[in-house]
């Protein structure tokens, strides 16, 4: 827990932004190992897999193939923007917890789902199916579509 | 840290972390670091509230019920595919303008 919320406050506030990525990537960590103390592995490796295998390397290298020297003094926002958004996040998270402190959540200490992969694999491939195929479209279409922004044109060189 | 309450406490700091990346940070790579943080927040809710809340109805009370997991898959799938359009995107702001500050975009205004 402390190693998710502290990673996601480096992720943002490292100086060098690959740092943060490194951080990012500390913080989704954690978040998959929360999801082994709920219980559900399938999920956690999962998340390890395609967030941290993918998407954590995926930012590193475009963190690293766009970066500059400017990057390293990245601008600092306003002291009353700065003050803003932590007042604002302080305010929604307490807002949360009294939320949460005021139900009986708490009263909530077994673990009594017992679905193993083998029930979600059963309601991917049965129930969700369409759902899952729409899926499958739809992250084809998005890395087709990155693809094509990032293509640099032979005839004019650079875009 | 074992009751439903701790899990949800951690999620809600995840998301309030969020909100304050997106709101003080200009840099377009830290704004996709705090998306990515407040989708996760997300998706450890669903994963919390699915495994220790049974079925509403008592027949099904010790059925396992795989839907909280499962939605937490789509949305790991769906979070994946953001990452690479936005990354896509950064690339090219970056190709145009040697930067990627959002609020030095000038030319994305309508």
């Amino acid at each position: 827990m402390v190693v998710t919320v502290g990673s996601a406050i480096v992720a943002l506030e490292a100086e060098e932004i690959i740092y943060g990525a490194i951080g990012l990537a500390g913080s989704l960590f954690g978040v998959a190992t929360l999801f082994f103390l709920l219980n559900a592995p399938y999920v956690a490796v999962f998340q390890i897999a395609v967030y941290i295998g993918a998407v954590a390397v995926l930012i590193l290298f475009t963190v690293m193939l766009v970066r500059q020297e400017k990057w390293a003094k990245e601008v600092a926002p306003k002291s009353g923007t700065r003050i803003a958004g932590i007042l604002t996040g302080l305010a929604i998270t307490i807002a949360l917890a009294f939320a949460v402190v005021a139900t009986d959540l708490a009263q909530f200490t077994t673990l009594t789902n017992s679905a193993t992969f083998v029930d979600i694999g059963k309601l991917i491939s049965t129930g969700d199916s369409p759902i899952l195929e729409v899926l499958a479209l739809v992250l084809a279409a998005a890395v087709v579509g990155a693809l094509t922004l990032s293509r640099v044109d032979k005839e004019d060189g650079v875009q | 840290m074992n009751s439903l309450a701790d899990f949800v406490l951690v999620s809600a700091m995840l998301f309030g972390i969020g909100i304050y990346g997106l709101v003080t940070k200009r840099n377009a790579l830290r704004l996709l670091f705090a998306v990515e943080i407040m989708i996760n927040a997300a998706n450890l809710n669903f994963v919390a509230f699915g495994q220790y809340l049974p079925f509403a109805s008592a027949a099904q009370a010790s059925a396992p019920n795989p839907l909280g997991q499962t939605f937490v898959l789509f949305s790991i799938a769906l979070a994946a595919a953001e990452a690479a359009v936005i990354l896509a995107i950064v690339v090219v702001a970056y190709r145009l303008h040697q930067d990627v500050d959002v609020s030095e975009l000038k030319s994305m205004e309508g």
